[in-house]
């Protein structure tokens, strides 16, 4: 059992850390925030130089080769910083499904454009029920002379309104058992028919309303088998509660980093407050929930990275880790007091990240119930 | 990163599983009603049964008792985490595997005793031949522990003992009792206390158990009348106690029996498969599976906690606010095992293992009552959060 970073995780870590600090400040998040868009062109091409987004991709795709765990280190960095933009969309749901169920062709033509940064991706799933599992997949996509007709509306797609393709899951065929007859297109997002409207979110995370009102795609847009697409979205969703994680995981490192300085510093009836045994003990269960939640993150990451089943570790890493980041955030706050309620000051940031960020793949309960199924209950 | 163990590991834990499969007695896993990370039922390994006395003699004729110890103090030399490995499958089948000597007083002596006191107390240690008991708080020196009253006077070759200590579990079926005495009441309070090793049978030294609300004579008040202890019985300095006892804390605090959570977690879940209410199994109620992976969840957080521990001593680093943080986390997840075995079983857990209609031996109704001391012995959870706030994150004092 080894539980530090090598070498290279480390270099890969730090040189993050130092280059969001540098590129991505609080005042460039408030301003992407407030753009429609939600993300500065300039500062994707650079991180698309680092070779963040084809980090995973096999090198003959045009990426660096590393593994997942890997790419949950660049992630914990992210969630530190907080990265507005399509990162996550683009090569956690969009990217890793190439990846894992795209033909050869489709991965040739795509994945180096996504390595390069000349691509961003989205991925429509989740429709106005808002449910993670098969039967809520309702938009239809009918088959016509070799074509196929999506109709139906989604919701909450992140970064629709940028991406160049959407990941369209939609239902090919109605059968008694709702996991089969589902398939996975890959749908230009400047197809007629296709509207995307932007949802004014708690964390200004340009997640979208997308309507398909017959919209028209080859049978080439499918990835992966027709009928066959609910174990590819499965696969996904478990890779993107890991990959949230770790951004949870730094942010919740942030925020308590933030707070336990405030707390240094702050002073009130003539000492500084962090020596007041309440803000401590704030501060002691932060750390607590940081910790623990960083190994149930890794242990999974390092699951998946292995190729082992790692649908119970997932689980219970984005079980426990959505709501430990939502704890820290409130009590960083209470330590804040009045100033951390201001829209100038960084911490709600912060904790909007966390409320998104716990819903988002399966919220606490929804991953528990994984759990006690995985456990046999 | 790897999260999995080593061939040799895992070939480790299979030699510990057959061990116990072997030497245990078969019902004992079942009918022990020891409370992870409780401290008030731990008394069932202190009474010397012929059943633990013969376990832990095997155990120290494999070097098992003290498995991280270097050969040639009569340990098995083998790493931290087959150490922790060792623990963690003791601790599953609920067996006893060393007490405070073994694995607070041993280790301490090794850092900070000299040779003498190393070749005069490690090997009978590692034969599992001598128990230690804690002597640290008094009526008046709790969380408090630097403003300990018991005093120690230099007299020649030996130091006088006077004082009165509290809490000390089985300091009733121990023969030595690991003790801070203040020997400087001039100096600042931390430097002013020493750790000496006083033998129970020494004249003036009257031990009263005291019972717990768990009904177990756990701890006790232990009297000092001009007790006589040679200065060769001084750990280390004099006057240097406190960072000793800092140390021995460290270590009490990283003795958590992992496998414990494990075992009566599968025994509540089990449980609440096999017990129906209102036409269906209990655990196919919806907020109990909900409660049930809560915990399953928490108890994997503890894990990883508990192997970064072994982790670190592997590596030589000291696991000082990780001790706490696995202390304190551990010891509220006790207390959180206890409420949801208490919400599964409804009314049966409140039966006590000897009630007509009980179930699981009780372990559930004794299991909420131990758990109150989890959150308070070894430190409470607020001198643990105390320590990681300012020891771990740097927060000052004042």
């Amino acid at each position: 059992m080894d539980l530090g970073l090598s070498e290279e995780q480390e270099m890969l870590k730090k040189s993050a850390r130092d280059f969001l600090q540098k590129e991505c400040p609080k005042r460039l998040i408030r301003q992407l925030d407030e753009s429609e868009g939600g993300y500065s062109s300039e500062l994707w091409r650079r991180m698309a130089e680092l070779g963040w987004m084809g980090l995973v991709f096999p090198e003959n795709y045009g990426g660096s080769g590393r593994n997942f765990l890997d790419l949950a280190i660049l992630l914990e960095e992210m969630g530190y910083n907080i990265l507005p933009g399509p990162f996550f969309s683009t090569v956690i749901l969009g990217g890793l499904t190439i990846l894992a169920a795209g033909s050869e062709e489709q991965k040739t033509e795509l994945l180096p454009k996504i390595a390069r940064g000349e691509m961003v991706l989205s991925f429509a799933l989740t429709e106005p029920s808002a449910s993670y599992d098969a039967a809520s997949v309702k938009t239809k996509a009918i088959a016509r002379d070799g074509e196929y007709v999506i109709k139906g509306t989604k919701l909450f797609v992140l970064n629709a309104n940028v991406a160049d393709y959407i990941l369209c899951v939609a239902r090919t065929r109605g059968t008694t058992d709702p996991e089969d007859g589902i398939t996975v297109f890959l749908v230009d997002a400047r197809s007629p028919g296709l509207t995307c409207t932007l949802l004014n979110t708690l964390a200004r995370d340009k997640q979208c309303e997308v309507i398909f009102d017959n919209v028209t795609l080859s049978g080439k847009s499918i990835v992966g088998k027709r009928d066959e697409g609910w174990p590819i979205v499965k696969d996904i969703l478990q890779k993107a509660a890991v990959a949230k994680c770790a951004e949870m995981v730094g942010g919740a490192q942030a925020a308590l980093d933030m707070a336990v300085n405030y707390a240094k510093e702050r002073v009130q009836f003539a000492r500084p407050i962090g020596s007041f045994q309440a803000i401590q003990h704030y501060c002691a269960n932060m750390a607590m929930d940081v910790s623990g939640s960083r190994f149930v993150t890794y242990k999974a990451a390092w699951k998946v990275s292995e190729g082992l089943p790692a649908a119970l570790d997932a689980a219970i890493a984005k079980a426990w880790v959505s709501e430990a980041y939502g704890r820290v955030a409130l009590s960083a706050h209470q330590i804040f007091g009045a100033i951390g309620f201001t829209m100038d000051h960084d911490m709600h940031l912060y904790y909007r990240q966390a409320k998104a960020a716990e819903i988002i793949f399966g919220g606490a309960d929804f991953h528990r119930a994984i759990v006690s199924h995985e456990l046999g209950l | 990163m790897d999260f999995a163990f080593s061939e040799r590991e895992e070939a480790f834990r299979k030699e510990v599983e057959d061990f116990v499969a072997k030497e245990l007695p078969g019902d004992w896993v079942e009918k022990n009603i020891y409370w992870p990370a409780g401290y008030g039922t731990l008394a069932q390994f202190e009474e010397l049964s012929p059943q633990v006395e013969q376990f832990t003699r095997r155990l120290a004729e494999k070097g098992w008792l003290t498995i991280s110890w270097p050969n040639e103090y009569g340990g098995a030399g083998l790493s931290h985490t087959e150490q922790a490995i060792f623990h963690e499958r003791m601790s599953y089948y609920r067996a006893p595997a060393g007490e405070i000597a073994t694995r607070i007083g041993g280790p301490t002596i090794m850092l900070f005793g000299n040779e003498e006191m190393k070749k005069e107390w490690l090997p009978r240690i590692a034969r599992g031949e001598v128990r230690f008991w804690l002597a640290y708080s008094e009526p008046n020196a709790g969380s408090d522990l630097s403003s300990i009253q018991t005093r120690a006077i230099d007299d020649g070759d030996d130091l006088i003992i006077n004082g009165q200590k509290i809490w000390g579990t089985a300091a009733h079926v121990s023969h030595y009792a690991w003790m801070v005495v203040r020997t400087d009441p001039t100096a600042p309070p931390h430097k002013g206390i020493s750790l000496v090793i006083v033998d129970n049978a020494a004249p003036g030294v009257t031990i009263r158990p005291l019972m717990n609300i768990c009904g177990f004579y756990s701890f006790n008040e232990v009297f000092f009348d001009n007790v006589r202890i040679p200065k060769r019985n001084i750990v280390g300095e004099m006057n240097k106690g406190w960072y000793y006892l800092m140390v021995a804390l460290d270590f009490e605090r990283l003795a958590i029996p992992m496998g414990g959570f494990r075992r009566t977690f599968e025994e509540i879940v089990q449980y609440a498969r096999e017990t129906k209410r209102n036409g269906q199994a209990v655990s196919q109620e919806p907020l109990i599976r909900n409660r049930l992976a809560n915990m399953a969840i928490q108890i994997e957080v503890a894990y990883m906690l508990f192997w970064q521990t072994a982790w670190m001593l592997d590596r030589s680093l000291v696991p000082n606010i990780e001790a706490s943080l696995l202390k304190l986390f551990t010891t509220e997840l006790s207390q959180k095992l206890a409420n949801t075995g208490m919400q599964v079983m409804g009314h049966y857990g409140q039966l006590e293992g000897t009630s007509k209609w009980s179930s699981l031996y009780g372990r559930v109704c004794l299991g909420c009552l131990d758990c109150i001391s989890a959150l308070v012995g070894a430190g409470t959870s607020e001198i643990q959060r105390n320590i990681i706030a300012m020891r771990g994150l740097g927060l000052p004092s004042k």
